[in-house]
């Protein structure tokens, strides 16, 4: 830990002290008593919760609802953050702001309402009955969810970019006889997509694991609706703590994945934009 | 003045037309778009408020001094007045270590301090499970000298650090990364003590990325419900929060009442959002300011 220079400030061992002894009682040491409850259950064990039918259903359903609320976040999250940088319209600074809602308002509360709203007597869900699109206690009641958890990802990560996009080299294009179609697609695109990938990832990470907001609309019924993170909840009722334990390792395993997919992505756009200059 | 700043800059950047869209395309994607924010945000916000006030507000205020309500509330903002500071002086430290002094490891602990971002909040609360409760770690002491901590407050509290651990720390260091430490080293060199240059160069420095951490860190810290659900025990009355409360008056079908707490809930979250809103424009008069100061540093120089 020594000082690559000579540098005047102090404070240093007091405060990289603190950071570091906070971060073992709070997170490290907790994160510990996860791995070593691990490392007493046999493989049998583990693999046995996991690939017993009711968990793989979960799995299953929480990687296809999560994947299917990232990637409807990902093209209209696309749409809303062009058209927040790049045009003007009344109340944009009041519907910018409001982009942030999920990221504020509690999970519980996003929850019943959307449960109430698309539920088949609800102020949506009974138009959508007449068609016969049941949203409410189904999978496509958990997407609804999961694309209200994850709608500001795509956009907050794609707006700075889209602000700092030079218009010069659309111009260029346009002037070397490019259509707009195709200088948006060709030009355009390109700069954008490392962002608009983050945000997906974000977009997912976030929805995989998410909770409050589904336990209610989904309807928690075993084999159909029920995702990871309610299964955890159900074995932790039971007093099935190796069970539980076995399903989060998993989804941990999932999500450090997606951290380190992330941080690529932000090395990629980082490399981009610095090659662009 | 920020007005101003602001319209000179969209006024630069507005494109040309060969490289924007025509005003009927524009105002079809303003439309989609527009349409797509309505059904996923607007509604579910509006039905919250329509919801809680839909029986009248009588009811509305029978449900929000209920009792129960009210220790929810207490509950929460003991919670929230515990988990914020602990968090905040955590994200100054880690700040402080981070932004000013170079040291081997330091990706790897700005990686671990994201570390509960990226957790689901039911895992959040299982680990404090295993740490504490009667199969945990530190279960069979507990039981011995007689302490609760899973299904009790302390759990509660736990769970709620936990999760909004990141949230001070993650707002402060990349402000303070970019802002450099020349003005610390200079206090420090003409003589100002440790502290006081941490109070007087420092603090002012960074006090609207501090208040934006804050803000944010609080939100969560009153609307946690996963990991908080976990370790609970949801005993009414004693061991719960307002999310919790309100999942609990939802699931005995007291719809009122459900939305009249989460109501309260989304008031916060409004709230938090225009404070959010209000601290990006400060940030952007002092970083305007800034400008014109170097600009005329630079023209008179």
């Amino acid at each position: 830990m020594g000082l690559r220079k000579k540098n005047v400030l102090p404070g240093f061992g007091l405060s990289l002290g603190y950071t570091v002894f906070y971060l073992s009682l709070v997170v490290l040491i907790p994160f510990a008593a996860l791995f070593s409850r691990t490392a007493q259950m046999s493989f049998m064990e583990f693999w046995d919760t996991i690939s017993s039918p009711r968990v793989v259903a979960s799995f299953w359903l929480s990687l296809y609802t999560s994947l299917s609320a990232a990637s409807l976040n990902a093209v209209m999250g696309l749409l809303v953050a062009w058209v927040l940088v790049r045009y003007h319209f009344p109340l944009k600074t009041l519907v910018d702001a409001l982009v942030d809602l999920p990221f504020a308002l509690p999970t519980a509360v996003a929850g019943i309402s959307l449960t109430t709203l698309y539920s088949v007597n609800g102020p949506l869900g009974k138009h959508l009955a007449r068609w016969g699109i049941e949203v409410a206690y189904t999978p496509l009641g958990i997407i609804v969810a999961l694309t209200f958890i994850g709608l500001p990802f795509v956009v907050r990560t794609l707006q700075p970019v889209l602000e700092d996009l030079d218009v010069e080299i659309e111009e260029a294009a346009a002037s070397l006889g490019a259509s707009r179609m195709k200088s948006l697609l060709y030009v355009v695109f390109p700069n954008l997509l490392p962002a608009l990938l983050t945000g997906f990832a974000l977009s997912f990470a976030r929805a995989f694991g998410e909770y409050g907001s589904v336990v209610f609309i989904s309807g928690n019924m075993p084999m159909r609706t029920e995702i990871c993170p309610l299964l955890i909840m159900t074995k932790l009722e039971q007093f099935d703590y190796i069970g539980a334990t076995a399903i989060a390792v998993v989804m941990l395993l999932v999500s450090f994945m997606m951290l380190f997919t992330i941080n690529l992505l932000g090395w990629w756009s980082r490399k981009r934009t610095s090659s662009a200059a | 003045m920020e007005s101003i700043h602001l319209n000179v800059r969209s006024h630069r950047k507005r494109p040309h037309s060969s490289t924007t869209e025509p005003k009927t395309v524009q105002w079809l994607l303003i439309g989609a778009a527009m349409a797509y924010l309505t059904l996923f945000l607007m509604i579910p916000l509006g039905t919250v408020f329509y919801q809680a006030l839909e029986k009248g507000v009588g009811v509305y205020l029978a449900a929000i001094t209920d009792p129960d309500a009210l220790s929810a509330i207490r509950l929460t903002l003991l919670t929230a007045m515990i988990a914020v500071p602990a968090n905040l002086v955590f994200g100054i430290a880690a700040s402080w270590a981070i932004a000013k002094f170079d040291f081997k490891g330091k990706n790897l602990l700005i990686t671990l301090i994201d570390l509960p971002f990226s957790v689901s909040p039911v895992i959040s609360g299982l680990i404090f499970v295993l740490l504490f409760g009667l199969q945990g770690w530190f279960g069979p002491w507990l039981q011995e000298h007689d302490l609760e901590v899973i299904f009790a407050v302390p759990g509660i509290v736990l769970a709620t650090v936990f999760v909004t651990f990141p949230f001070v720390a993650r707002e402060l260091i990349p402000l303070m990364q970019e802002q450099g430490s020349e003005e610390e080293e200079a206090a420090i060199v003409l003589g100002a003590s440790g502290w006081k240059t941490f109070f007087w160069v420092t603090l002012p420095n960074m006090k609207w990325g501090l208040l934006y951490g804050v803000i944010l860190c609080n939100a969560r810290a009153m609307g946690e419900f996963g990991a908080v659900s976990v370790v609970s025990g949801h005993i009414r009355g004693s061991t719960n929060t307002m999310p919790l409360h309100v999942e609990i008056l939802y699931n005995e079908y007291n719809f009122a009442a459900a939305f009249a707490m989460a109501s309260l809930l989304a008031m916060l979250a409004l709230v938090t959002l225009v404070l959010k809103k209000i601290i990006e424009w400060k940030t952007a008069r002092d970083l305007s300011l800034l400008d014109d100061a170097e600009t005329a540093v630079e023209e008179n120089g």
